[in-house]
């Protein structure tokens, strides 16, 4: 596949992810679709790695281009987990003081 | 067409749909199961590429993991589609245009760039396996991989104390 098309599927993904989140009013949807342009962006990264390779595999065929492309995207989803975990934790805290996830009641952060 | 080209186009059109519909669904329990199989869709394209071990990452952490997670916090907060708050429609007309117009310009920019005629064909490679990509894990990268390790652990110890009740 021309490598074209990758980056017109994740850029379609992406803004698909920037409707999301400027369009929803529940915190948990505004944080999956943050998780949506996040994998847009890793299989932006893993073309990128597969189509740095294939052109390094024709001079030498022992190559190993593009390994650090794919251990960057193992890295992102590491760190996307431990992102997770701490922006859930905040959005609980959050029901449990105002009792909704609506982000407009966020516009004033104490009261 | 052949059977790549076949899948390419069959696992574009299940992301591209699952994902408007992860957008537009009122109720949030759906909107998670319309993101797993976007996941799953992913994964897909992940295989494709000859990307294994990143394929079944993909699944196990995000589809699995993460994904039961934020089921786990809906289902907590008892959420349903008449508990959803909505913005009014201008605003989501204001948003699907912002996002529409975004896309037209990158891809506007894009479409003519040096990479038009690079392509993804040709021998399939072995970087994508976990043999290779553990050694170079484990020997170039062995600093950066013990310190997700400690932040996880921060992570961890955060979300409890954000989380507690006091």
């Amino acid at each position: 596949m021309p490598v074209n098309y990758y980056i017109f599927l994740s850029l379609i993904l992406f803004s698909i992810g920037i409707a999301g989140v400027l369009t929803r009013r529940n915190a948990i949807i505004v944080f999956m679709c943050i998780e949506l342009m996040l994998n847009a962006v890793n299989l932006l990264l893993v073309a990128f790695s597969k189509m740095h390779h294939v052109a390094a595999l024709a001079i030498d065929p022992a190559s190993t281009v593009g390994t650090e492309a794919q251990l960057f995207v193992f890295f992102i989803m590491v760190v996307a987990a431990a992102e997770v975990t701490v922006g859930l934790a905040i959005i609980v805290m959050m029901y449990r003081n105002i009792h909704s996830v609506d982000i407009n009641f966020l516009n004033r952060l104490k009261h | 067409m052949s059977i790549t080209q076949i899948l390419f186009w069959f696992l574009s059109a299940l992301s591209i749909l699952s994902a408007l519909m992860m957008v537009t669904s009122r109720n949030p329990v759906h909107s998670v199961l319309w993101l797993i199989l976007v996941f799953f869709a992913i994964s897909g394209h992940y295989i494709l590429m000859n990307a294994q071990f990143l394929a079944i990452v993909n699944m196990i952490v995000y589809a699995g993991a993460i994904m039961v997670l934020f089921l786990f916090v809906i289902m907590l907060m008892n959420m349903n589609a008449e508990t959803e708050p909505q913005k009014n429609k201008w605003l989501k007309m204001a948003g699907a245009i912002g996002s529409g117009t975004l896309l037209l310009v990158l891809v506007a920019a894009l479409r003519d760039s040096e990479l038009r005629g690079r392509t993804l064909e040709g021998p399939e490679g072995t970087i994508g396996l976990v043999k290779q990509l553990g050694a170079v894990l484990f020997t170039d990268y062995v600093v950066p991989f013990e310190i997700s390790s400690v932040l996880f652990l921060s992570a961890m110890v955060g979300a409890v104390l954000i989380g507690k009740k006091d």
